[in-house]
């Protein structure tokens, strides 16, 4: 695959970059041979930078580099290059500590730009609490619309199949892993994050036992989980989509097979789901304290 | 009257017969040198080693050959082997050797404290890979050894102790750096007529000082949290995991720069020997290293980008990160300014150096996005990092390496190398690095994240092809080992005491190899002798 694979390679980079250029669709997941950051699907995004970024270092490279081949050519011994004896050049070197730091400022006001805003939680309206533990997530959704949620969260951890796929020597097909049509082995869980779109959120990320960093590329970030420490950050989904990540911080034997799955839907479908939540969250609530009365009944 | 002692004295002092007292016992710069560069040599080949294992289970998605644990052992071993026995050491190895012959001193100035530093090392090492024998396993929790996660471990006080002993050998081995270029040159050898080798290593020598007891530091709180009750990093005590972070690459980042300033020596060596013409700009060189030691002092926390600082915080790390830029393009362009208009061959130091120009700045321009923060909230910890580092670290720091020993080797050894086999070690390793690490980038950038052993389906294309990479660039190391031996024991050629055409300064003036005893009389310098001797430029 190889040979081929390069081929593939430089066709594909020509696209990427031709991709690149047209602004072309995003892919939120990864995909297979992919070359390039996702746009992502939220508001806040850092792809833009790093394309600016991205581009000023080609366009630096290709005068420096291009420079290097041309006096790796043009003095040559073997062509009878003679040394010249020059050593030294004041208006050069002002030249070029100059342009780097006008580069770099214009670079930093950007940077600066999108650091300012990705700092800026206000004005979200739900609350969603990021729990790490090795090796799973927990998500507790706190608020929605200035509202209190009442005990929705649960435990979301790598599903089963790949859970057993990705046991030692298992013999199991990674690639039979698949939901509608996408390969999800190390990328699905067993209950998503469910989100709804159009909506600021705020995620508050705290670590449980080690340090995790809970990073979702579509999301455009990702925030360490660290135990005793409240970490904030925040998005906000534009389309309706199912988007995946994974730990991002070594967390010890099974980091890499805590994935995180959020499931973006519409404002009126996530309602419904919460209000199901509750539901079910008051339901066993309700059942608890049944479950608990005829212990304490004869007492009282 | 002197000039009887030292004669006499020249004389009588040959190295050593036996084998124990020759090595052992050693109190000679070159012997010693020659210590730190095989233990250096024999540590890259067990570091990679372990890299060839992160490979081959990275091959294909699945696990097919080690369990996750056993993975993130090799992670951990092949990061603290490459970097504290690897790299650092032969770096120390080369000072040793060369900075002596540069200088015109008989010796380093603390000639049994060098002894000692070496011979630590292979206890330190030995304490450290024994871990991967015991039962609960060698260190698991990443060369970083960030808590809580490390201090799961059972190995950690072995891990510490080792690194102990490193630092105490490192820091003994700065100071007599330090002291030999000071106190030692010879007299004329000004400090603005050093050779740039000698200065980036003066300089990377404080940096050593500085930042090695800040890590023994760290390590010991580790260690006292892990065993004695304390909670410097347990959040639950009224710890915080964050502090060990701030602590670690207050050490961490100096010691990238300990990574590459003498690479930057050995780089400006070499091209100008080769391009036949002075160094370009020597005092903004030596100004360019001393700004990136500064800098590396106050850009430590764009490691941790992603653990919530606050945002006055993010924006004074990135532009202190951004500003290392400047410096470090100088570097580059005096490079290119000091080939154009020379009078180039390409010999295989002169390959390896221009690789290095080339593909250091490529990691040099993916450590320019990574400075953005907002961009690093994405790179973060991904395979787009590990790309970054490799390139700096492989191509800068082992290709500099690389290139000093096919430099000096005709120096040490008094034989030319095939040049032959020196070319196609060359060109296999460059094809096959840049086969192995360019794909990462893009590895990254789609969604890998560093230090995991499995992953999705759609990262497996670019994971073959840089394992593939890996096994080629491995393989490729038996031919520099091959060509080393080749040229020590067995090689007819002759080297002449100036082994290159445009070498200048001192240590072409000895005789090569190089004899047990050089400078007991003090060198007289003449000017044009040297490669910086007229300071007027």
């Amino acid at each position: 695959m190889t040979s081929g694979g390069i081929g593939r390679w430089f066709s594909a980079w020509t696209a990427g970059v031709v991709l690149a250029l047209s602004g072309g669709a995003a892919m939120a997941n990864p995909e297979p041979d992919q070359l390039n950051m996702t746009k992502g699907a939220a508001e806040w995004s850092p792809y833009g930078m790093h394309m600016v970024a991205l581009w000023v270092c080609v366009v630096i490279g290709i005068v420096v580099f291009g420079a290097m081949f041309v006096a790796m050519f043009r003095f040559r011994k073997s062509r009878g290059a003679v040394a010249e004896k020059w050593t030294h050049s004041t208006k050069l070197e002002i030249v070029w500590t100059v342009i780097p730091v006008i580069i770099l400022i214009f670079l930093a006001k950007l940077a600066t730009g999108g650091l300012t805003s990705f700092a800026d939680t206000t004005g979200s309206e739900m609350t969603i609490k990021v729990t790490g533990y090795q090796w799973k997530w927990r998500y507790d959704y706190v608020e929605y619309k200035g509202k209190p949620v009442d005990r929705v969260g649960f435990m979301s951890k790598l599903e089963e199949t790949s859970d057993r796929t990705r046991q030692l020597k298992s013999n199991l097909d990674p690639d039979k892993i698949q939901v509608d049509g996408y390969k999800t082995y190390l990328l699905d869980v067993d209950k998503p994050l469910v989100v709804p779109v159009g909506v600021k959120i705020r995620f508050i990320i705290v670590g449980g036992d080690v340090i995790h960093s809970w990073w979702v590329p579509a999301l455009g970030w990702k925030m360490d989980a660290i135990p005793g420490i409240a970490n904030s950050a925040w998005t906000n989904l534009k389309e309706p989509g199912v988007y995946r990540g994974q730990c991002a911080e070594l967390c010890g034997q099974d980091h890499g097979f805590m994935p995180i799955v959020v499931k973006a839907v519409p404002k009126a479908e996530f309602e419904q789901w919460l209000a199901t939540q509750e539901d079910e969250a008051k339901v066993q609530k309700a059942a608890q304290t049944a479950q608990a009365t005829p212990v304490t009944a004869p007492q009282g | 009257m002197a000039h009887d002692a030292t004669h006499d004295h020249h004389d009588h002092h040959g190295a050593p017969q036996g084998f124990f007292q020759r090595w052992v016992m050693s109190t000679n710069h070159k012997d010693i040198g020659t210590l730190y560069l095989v233990f250096a040599l024999l540590m890259f080949f067990i570091g990679g080693a372990f890299a060839m294992v992160i490979r081959a289970e990275l091959f294909k998605p699945g696990m097919q050959l080690v369990q996750p644990y056993f993975f993130n052992e090799m992670t951990t071993m092949h990061a603290l082997v490459m970097i504290f026995g690897a790299i650092m050491p032969s770096f120390v190895g080369l000072a040793n050797w060369m900075i002596p012959l540069m200088v015109g001193a008989p010796d380093m100035a603390l000639p049994r404290m060098n002894n000692l530093s070496f011979w630590i090392m292979p206890f330190a090492f030995t304490l450290l890979l024994s871990t991967l024998f015991m039962p609960g396993g060698g260190p698991a929790g990443g060369w970083t050894m960030y808590p809580p996660l490390s201090l799961q471990g059972e190995s950690i006080a072995y891990v510490v102790f080792a690194v102990h002993l490193m630092g105490i050998s490192s820091i003994m081995g700065a100071i007599n750096i330090i002291a030999t270029i000071l106190n030692m040159r010879a007299p004329g050898m000004d400090l603005l007529k050093m050779p740039v080798f000698v200065w980036s290593w003066l300089i990377t020598a404080f940096l050593l000082i500085a930042v090695m007891p800040v890590l023994a530091g760290a390590v010991t709180m580790l260690l006292t949290d892990k065993y004695f009750h304390t909670n410097f990093f347990n959040a639950a005590g009224g710890g915080d995991p964050v502090l060990y972070q701030h602590i670690f690459w207050f050490f961490g980042h100096p010691e990238v720069y300990i990574m590459i300033l003498p690479a930057f020596g050995i780089i400006s060596e070499i091209i100008p020997t080769f391009a036949r013409k002075p160094i370009f700009g020597y005092k903004a060189m030596v100004f360019a290293i001393a700004s990136i030691a500064f800098l590396s002092f106050i850009v430590w926390a764009h490691h941790m980008f992603a653990v919530g600082l606050p945002m006055g915080a993010e924006i004074f790390f990135m532009y202190a990160t951004m500003l290392i830029a400047v410096p470090t393009g100088v570097k580059v362009f005096n490079w290119v300014s000091t080939m154009w208009g020379g009078s180039m061959t390409f010999e295989t130091p002169m390959l390896f150096s221009i690789a290095f120009v080339i593909l250091f700045t490529i990691g040099g321009f993916s450590g320019l996005m990574l400075a953005l923060a907002p961009a690093d909230f994405q790179y973060h910890d991904t395979y787009f990092v590990v790309a970054h580092f490799h390139y700096v670290l492989v191509t800068g720091a082992a290709f500099s390496i690389m290139a000093a020993a096919y430099y000096w080797l005709p120096k040490w050894s008094g034989n030319m190398y095939s040049e032959t086999w020196g070319k196609i070690h060359f060109w296999s390793s460059v094809i096959s690095v840049n086969v192995l690490f360019f794909p990462q980038h893009f590895l990254g950038l789609a969604g890998m994240p560093r230090r995991i052993p499995d992953y999705n389906v759609a990262f497996a294309n670019f994971n073959m092809i840089s394992s593939i990479g890996g096994f080629w660039f491995g393989a490729s190391q038996l031919i520099f080992l091959g060509v080393i031996v080749h040229c020590v024991y067995f090689s007819k050629k002759k080297a002449a005491d100036r082994s290159w055409e445009g070498a200048k300064g001192l240590e072409w003036t000895v005789p090569s190899p190089a004899p047990h005893h050089t400078f007991d009389v003090p060198p007289v310098i003449h000017d044009d002798e040297l490669a910086h001797g007229h300071t007027d430029h």
